[in-house]
């Protein structure tokens, strides 16, 4: 049984004024957290070039393409997508727990988190506005359908949507399913078409891309 | 916590805006802010599930108009001086209180590159717990309504469901994010019709997913 749990002085919650000016509030306290010795500024740093730069859904494009041409290697990352994962070093076998839901003629997965903004940062970077907003969050596990339908997304009733809550430390990842007409392509190429919303299981993968699809990665 | 965070299967809340080519970052503060919240878990004085809980206890008017970062930067100011790294008047003012002693920070740049360490949630134990449910096992979500953090949405209680798997043994957040203790556990994939947790109206062939704790589950 979950009793009661929270103290009482946790739920005399003062809510703290919120602060106006956002930009000048935060520069105050990362002085304060510098000059306390609590944070390294060349840290945060590079802590910002890393999500900045290094860690978005190429990466996760990688490993869908190589799925898509390497049968054993998709039975692997299926069974075991951290294990998988870590052949391309952005991800540690012992790190953050991983799964990849596949997408099927018959099956359609979406990743949502309605609790919070649970993520697969390691493999897709840090999450879009419209993936942590409400409308998002709450009707992605009411009316999948319908917000498939906002991406431009429409679903045969001979499909059974699968809609996975990150209500834990688990994060989810859905291997779109590789699209026709691209057999003579090569591995690399066929990362190229992967989308973060595939990757989330808002969209599909196109070929060939459509022009003006600007969801770009860095 | 029934708080407005706990938004599965609410309604009206409008289209889903998205917007092309959306930058990581909006503003450079956002950055900062991103930062500073990854290199202050370095000191271990809070854990995710407790910064989470930041975020549930603010006013639900504020967690609708706040974005994303804002929200952050309260719950990290909270959090600071809550957990005793800093006083509210420096935080209130930028300024280390007088005399106050200066520390070396846990986090440096070189231990960032190439995986942010600071990012890795570590809430898996390698521990010998005994499960309580196994795959294909029937089971029903409780029906509980805590007071503090929870990862049980309000839209599964008391529905029945089905084992999908076993994750294995995690922190509980209902107790780690007070301070309560691991409390560590087997966590499931519990796979819901779509038909239970919303009625006729739903496809019969969908369903949700949710990974649940050994404490959110009775047997069927």
């Amino acid at each position: 049984m979950t009793p009661d749990l929270a103290p009482a002085h946790e739920h005399e919650h003062e809510h703290q004024a919120v602060p106006s000016e956002p930009a000048l509030r935060v520069k105050a306290l990362e002085s304060l957290l510098v000059e306390k010795g609590l944070v390294d500024r060349a840290a945060l740093d590079a802590l910002v070039d890393a999500y900045e730069h290094k860690i978005g859904p190429r990466n996760g494009a990688r490993v869908v393409a190589r799925a898509w041409v390497d049968p054993a290697y998709k039975a692997r990352l299926l069974a075991d997508a951290n294990d998988a994962m870590a052949d391309f070093g952005f991800i540690s076998r012992q790190g953050d727990r991983i799964l990849v839901v596949e997408n099927t003629p018959t099956v359609h997965n979406l990743i949502v988190c309605t609790l919070c903004s649970c993520y697969p940062w390691a493999v897709l970077g840090l999450p879009p506005v419209w993936y942590k907003s409400a409308p998002y969050r709450s009707r992605a596990v009411i009316d999948p359908r319908g917000v498939l339908r906002e991406f431009g997304l429409e679903l045969g009733d001979d499909v059974q949507v699968r809609v996975w809550d990150s209500t834990a430390e688990l994060r989810y990842l859905v291997l779109p399913e590789r699209p026709a007409g691209t057999e003579a392509l090569s591995e690399e190429d066929l990362a190229a078409l992967v989308t973060r919303d595939a990757m989330v299981g808002v969209a599909k993968v196109v070929f060939p891309p459509p022009k003006g699809n600007d969801e770009r990665h860095s | 916590m029934n708080g407005i965070h706990d938004m599965g299967g609410m309604q009206d809340m409008g289209p889903i805006e998205y917007e092309k080519g959306e930058p990581v970052f909006h503003t450079p503060w956002e950055s900062r802010v991103l930062a500073m919240v990854l290199a202050t878990f370095s000191w271990h004085k809070w854990n995710l599930d407790a910064f989470r809980h930041t975020r549930e206890v603010l006013p639900p008017e504020d967690y609708l108009r706040l974005s994303y970062y804002e929200q952050w930067f309260s719950g990290l100011r909270d959090l600071l001086v809550r957990r005793g790294l800093a006083t509210a008047a420096e935080v209130e003012n930028g300024v280390p209180a007088a005399g106050a002693a200066k520390t070396t920070p846990p986090l440096t740049a070189d231990q960032v590159s190439p995986v942010p360490l600071s990012t890795r949630i570590h809430a898996q134990r390698d521990l010998q717990v005994s499960p309580r449910f196994h795959a294909g096992q029937s089971v029903r979500a409780r029906n509980i309504n805590p007071v503090g953090h929870t990862r049980l949405p309000r839209y599964a209680r008391g529905k029945a469901g089905t084992i999908h798997r076993d994750h294995g043994v995690f922190v509980f957040p209902d107790t780690n994010a007070h301070f309560l203790g691991e409390k560590p556990q087997h966590v499931y994939s519990v796979r819901f019709a779509a038909r239970e947790l919303w009625g006729a109206q739903a496809p019969e062939k969908d369903c949700v997913y949710l990974d649940m704790w050994d404490d959110y589950l009775d047997p069927a």
